[in-house]
């Protein structure tokens, strides 16, 4: 392990908030750290990086206390990317990077061919040489993440701890950053420490995950035991919405009240129209869903009601009933233009079904089109 | 890539060296110009080789202009790097002897001696006002420190310094409510500042004092330069926040304290020198800025000291008249720009 705490308790000012905390890094992996705001996440960084001072426990950094390392030892085995936001006068790129070689230079800071080398490799790790000589402060938010990441790697250290490093940033430089910090990982060996906001980005990237609640750590676990939808339900103490483990993403709760409308769905083309129903507040009930069908996941955290049936079975006698029973309520019967074959051909018996009792009847196109009207009208 | 470091260096020789040539262009004029004018080559003539020794204008220029001038450089080159490490003390443009209430505690003390020291005996050595005035400074930001372990908001330390000042300046106006008209003169006097006191003496000392305040400075370069990330980012690179913070505003306030005892205080330079500094050398890289700014300073306070002496001849005008004419315009138009920058 590059990096471990046994029996860690920390907190602010001599009280603990989170106790007995065992966690651990080994060289080329990443672990995180999730859960909700205020949770103590960075309680349990900022005391690893010993910005903060542990109540009990230790924490050991290439198999020795971080309390028996020397600043500078320390400094040359564990950089950091806080969450503080940092506007430095007039100065570049390259100058916040080479930072990093503090540890390393000389009573006046001076670089040497080689510290520059670095600098420039720390660089073009995070892919931002071509920032070098702009000035920090005029940078994006994305660029000036990146580049305090090169300062952290240009400290060459064996353990990387990184709180929340991708506040503040769009979905393509998060992307990127996790990216970076994925590949320098495995290229650098580095063990790296992390914690997260984005639940479905910590699945993707992390090797192993800790689940940080209340006064202890819970759960960790690879991803996939620790991403269950209860336990994300339970994690983040969702009381509406879901989270859905298989996509990785979350959905927000089904609408309340009686159905307005059946969607006849299936094959992905429901998803649409789910979610617009969902944005409406308008309850749905939808059928005939295959349950290897991405249209189910969706429709199983929105829909009031689903029918479904057994992936590669095919639709039988009490599902057809089911979804008459659900058009029987509904003002509106919608087709989503989901295609008919061989496993559902016996969809079509519903749309006939629907015809046949002369309900109010929308295509796909017609339903996007007018669903103000169209809701409307239903009603009436 | 490195073309622009290059560049930047190549830029920080340039500035030096016009600075030094400004310099020298300030001990020329303020050695030649005067109630008595004399003549460039023969202030030379008089400095390097001794000429007309015991001649009125030799005596001028060794036992009135050279000290003056020179004691303006170095004080004025201290004030400016005072004011820059305050500045990264406090991470605020605006941070200065003067605004933290240091020159109102040199003041209180001076005040103090003046109106009730020399009010009982008559009258006093010069070296204990230099003392009174020292001391003052020293307690003033021996109470800002005491209170920076209390507060780790850098905005809010600024305004105990602030307050702590305007304590300061009550307590004075306390004591010149039972002063004589004469006292209240000579303290308002001093409180303008002023380098007309200047003599090879105290040179030895204030040079002595500069020196090693400055030698220090550089020495807290690297961590200042770190500093400038944040105090999170300096502490895991390795930095001593504790030790380094108190060195910092130790050095910065023995560097004000021994302004403001010699020369009074003197406004606005120790705000105003570093911004022009660091945006000659187009950089905020403590190393070079620290050098660049002494040079700055220097620059500016010896011309600032001619203009007091010659613009109304006979009459002198007071040096923070001078600094705060020039100086608050500067500082004006930086925040005003700095404003821009952000937005």
């Amino acid at each position: 392990m590059q990096i471990e705490t046994k029996k860690l308790t920390v907190g602010y000012g001599g009280k603990p908030l989170i106790s007995g905390i065992n966690l651990g890094v080994e060289k080329g992996k990443i672990v995180t750290l999730i859960g909700p705001n205020g949770s103590g996440k960075s309680t349990i960084l900022k005391t690893i990086t010993r910005h903060l001072e542990r109540i009990a426990g230790v924490v050991m950094v290439d198999n020795r206390s971080i309390h028996q390392w020397n600043n500078k030892e320390l400094a040359q085995r564990m950089s950091v990317m806080l969450t503080e936001r940092v506007a430095p006068d007039l100065m570049t790129c390259f100058e916040v990077v080479s930072l990093g070689r503090y540890p390393y230079t000389n009573a006046f800071g001076r670089l040497t061919p080689q510290d520059e080398d670095i600098v420039m490799d720390s660089l073009r790790m995070v892919r931002a040489e071509e920032l070098a000589d702009h000035l920090f402060t005029q940078i994006s938010d994305g660029q000036r993440q990146r580049i305090l990441l090169a300062r952290a790697l240009c400290q060459q250290p064996e353990v990387l701890v990184l709180d929340e490093p991708t506040s503040y940033l769009d979905i393509r430089h998060k992307i990127e950053l996790l990216d970076i910090l994925r590949s320098l990982a495995s290229r650098k060996q580095v063990a790296v420490l992390l914690s997260l906001h984005e639940i479905d980005l910590a699945a993707k990237i992390s090797d192993w995950l800790i689940c940080v609640q209340g006064d202890s750590i819970q759960l960790s676990g690879l991803p996939d035991q620790v991403f269950t939808d209860a336990q994300m339900k339970a994690l983040y103490n969702l009381q509406t919405g879901s989270y859905n483990t298989l996509f990785g993403s979350v959905e927000l709760s089904p609408p309340p009240g009686e159905p307005s409308a059946f969607i006849l769905a299936g094959n992905g083309m429901g998803i649409p129209l789910f979610r617009l129903m969902q944005k409406h507040g308008l309850s749905f009930t939808t059928g005939i869903l295959f349950e290897n069908d991405v249209d189910f996941q969706v429709a199983n955290a929105l829909a009031h009601q689903v029918v479904s049936a057994p992936a590669f079975s095919l639709v039988d006698d009490v599902h057809i009933l089911q979804a008459k029973q659900m058009i029987d309520r509904s003002p509106l019967f919608v087709h989503a233009g989901t295609p008919i074959g061989q496993q559902n051909i016996r969809c079509l018996e519903l749309t006939e079904y629907a015809q046949s009792i002369g309900k109010r009847m929308l295509s796909k196109d017609a339903f996007l089109i007018g669903m103000d009207e169209a809701y409307k009208g239903g009603k009436r | 890539m490195n073309k622009a470091r290059v560049t930047s260096a190549i830029r920080f020789q340039v500035v030096i060296l016009g600075l030094l040539a400004l310099f020298a262009l300030g001990i020329v004029l303020n050695a030649n110009t005067g109630t008595v004018n004399i003549p460039a080559l023969k202030v030379f003539d008089i400095i390097f080789n001794g000429a007309d020794a015991g001649s009125m204008e030799s005596n001028i220029i060794w036992k009135i202009r050279l000290p003056r001038l020179l004691t303006a450089a170095v004080l004025g080159g201290a004030l400016s790097v005072s004011g820059f490490l305050l500045q990264t003390f406090f991470r605020n443009p605006i941070a200065g002897p003067f605004v933290l209430g240091i020159s109102s505690g040199a003041k209180m003390i001076v005040g103090f001696v003046i109106i009730f020291v020399v009010g009982a005996y008559g009258t006093i050595p010069p070296y204990l006002m230099v003392l009174a005035a020292f001391i003052g400074s020293m307690l003033i930001m021996g109470l800002v420190l005491f209170f920076s372990r209390h507060t780790k908001s850098m905005p809010m330390l600024l305004v105990i310094g602030i307050m702590v000042g305007y304590i300061c300046s009550a307590i004075t106006n306390f004591f010149i409510t039972f002063a004589k008209d004469q006292d209240i003169a000579n303290l308002t006097s001093w409180s303008m500042g002023s380098f007309s006191g200047a003599a090879w003496g105290n040179l030895g000392i204030i040079c002595a004092i500069v020196g090693l305040s400055l030698l220090l400075s550089l020495f807290l370069s690297k961590p200042m330069d770190a500093y400038r990330l944040g105090e999170g980012y300096a502490k895991s690179m390795g930095i001593n926040i504790r030790l380094f913070r108190a060195a910092l505003i130790v050095v910065s306030s023995v560097l004000s304290a021994c302004v403001t005892a010699f020369a009074g205080p003197i406004s606005f330079v120790g705000i105003a020198v570093p911004q022009i500094a660091k945006l000659l050398i187009k950089s905020g890289k403590p190393l070079v800025v620290i050098p660049a700014c002494f040079l700055c300073g220097a620059v500016f306070c010896m011309f600032c000291d001619l203009i007091a002496r010659t613009a109304f001849a006979p009459t002198e005008l007071a040096i923070g008249t001078v600094t705060s004419l020039f100086g608050a315009p500067v500082v004006i138009a930086m925040m005003i720009s700095r404003k821009r920058q952000r937005t």
